[in-house]
């Protein structure tokens, strides 16, 4: 068993060397997000085709990057891009140590750092939709998210305390082909700081209800996924700077003849 | 890499601004900005006469810092006028030291030519720059000053309405979101950064 494991972890291990990343088809999404004009009605969009990593960001791939880019070592990157708290378990700036497994995601790491390993691998992070639309599919269905079956697993993943150490990437593959969307860690996104959420009672008759220009911000519209909105509540909460222990990423690519 | 040329373009203008620039400004503009200043994001940007400039050659004088669009019909005139207000009430000779940073959310429909069309419309001298970036550049702009914005399927945005005062290394002294009125605080903040004299 144990040498199963451990063919497992490497095997895990040399995809993520690769950088695997699947294609996602197109198609018509529904988001829990309004898209539409009416910030009460759910408005399908249309998905352009791409192509998402597999897995979320290991701490080795992370330190292949740091080292081939000093200015993102902890210590040098600018305080307004990552703040203090920016990769503090890692042994020394280059050397996550042996406190932080090499195949776990790497979390502790800010918006801009995260963005920046994305654009030097010739991608960029998801858009939330993009992100949504990954993970609305369960082991074989591109959208499961109606079935209470489905949303009591996630949300089980979520009940369970997340570990000191956290486990290696490569879970079970979705309907895509990809792993780790729920479960293991947060992940930021692009438009993190599109996410803003308000329009609710609390801004009725605000003297600030000038803070937000427009229809007001996001209204939920699906309240049962509740997973999902915790997600969202968490990066609304966020600055670009910021780190936590449970936040890393993943990239997305676009895919060739796909306009985005 | 496309941002080659544009550096070294950069570096040749910010030479040029060198040779011409008050003594005050040359320590600012050698020192490299301090890990807390926005200066420190790689930003390229284009302003309304179509002149590409980087978001760190602004370092060397107080800057007044907002996003906006320009079909924006709510609250974004505001945003202007609460630019304007606020340095009206400064002294003159402090008001002409500012300068005021107004970054689009839309760069498809903000081109330079819109972009110097909505400059005079809201009398906007050269102490301003309105200016567009790519969308990835826009965000991380917004995630430095604190902005949040979306875009809509009607090609609005929702977006928060602040301004940002930034010291002439680009830390960022005060925020307001009081809009369409003095925001005593900017003013205050303001007087403590611009040079008395010229």
């Amino acid at each position: 068993m144990k040498r199963l494991v451990a063919v497992i972890a490497f095997a895990a291990c040399a995809a993520a060397q690769a950088a695997d990343y699947v294609p996602l088809p197109g198609g018509r999404f529904e988001s829990v997000l309004p898209q539409g004009a009416v910030p009460t009605a759910s408005a399908p969009v249309d998905m352009q085709p791409f192509a998402l990593r597999a897995t979320p960001v290991t701490v080795a791939e992370f330190a292949r990057f740091v080292a081939a880019h000093p200015e993102w070592q902890r210590g040098r990157a600018a305080s307004v891009l990552a703040d203090a708290r920016y990769l503090s378990k890692w042994a020394t700036p280059l050397l996550p140590g042996a406190a932080v497994p090499a195949s776990s995601p790497v979390t502790d790491v800010s918006w801009f750092a995260a963005g920046a390993f994305c654009e030097a691998e010739g991608g960029r992070l998801p858009t939330w939709l993009e992100w949504e639309y990954a993970a609305a599919a369960d082991a074989t269905r591109r959208d499961a998210r109606k079935d209470p079956a489905w949303q009591q697993q996630i949300l089980s993943w979520y009940e369970q305390p997340t570990p000191a150490t956290l486990p290696a990437v490569g879970g079970a593959p979705n309907a895509y082909g990809v792993r780790d969307l729920h479960g293991a860690v947060w992940e930021w996104v692009e438009d993190f700081n599109a996410l803003f959420i308000a329009g609710d009672s609390r801004t009725q008759g605000d003297p600030d209800k000038l803070k937000f220009c427009g229809a007001g911000a996001l209204n939920i519209i699906d309240r049962d996924s509740y997973a999902v909105l915790m997600r969202i509540a968490l990066l609304s909460s966020l600055n670009g700077a910021d780190t936590t222990s449970t936040l890393g990423f993943r990239c997305v690519r676009p895919v060739p003849g796909a306009s985005s | 890499m496309i941002t080659t040329p544009m550096r070294r373009r950069d570096a040749l203008l910010s030479l040029a601004a060198l040779a011409a620039a008050p003594a005050w400004l040359h320590a600012a503009e050698t020192a490299p900005a301090p890990g807390d200043s926005v200066y420190r994001l790689d930003a390229q940007l284009e302003d309304q006469d179509g002149r590409p400039f980087a978001l760190s050659s602004l370092q060397g004088a107080p800057l007044l810092a907002s996003m906006f669009y320009t079909s924006c019909d709510m609250v974004c005139p505001m945003i202007f006028e609460t630019v304007h207000a606020n340095l009206r009430a400064l002294p003159a000779a402090q008001r002409d030291a500012v300068r005021i940073l107004m970054v689009s959310f839309d760069p498809a429909r903000d081109t330079p030519a819109v972009l110097k069309k909505t400059a005079q419309q809201h009398h906007c001298d050269s102490r301003w720059r309105l200016a567009r970036c790519d969308e990835g550049t826009a965000r991380k702009v917004a995630a430095v000053l604190g902005i949040q914005y979306r875009r809509l399927a009607n090609g609005d945005f929702n977006h928060s309405s602040t301004v940002d005062v930034l010291d002439a290394q680009g830390r960022i002294a005060a925020r307001t979101g009081k809009l369409g009125e003095v925001d005593p605080a900017v003013v205050a903040a303001l007087r403590k950064l611009a040079p008395r004299a010229g």
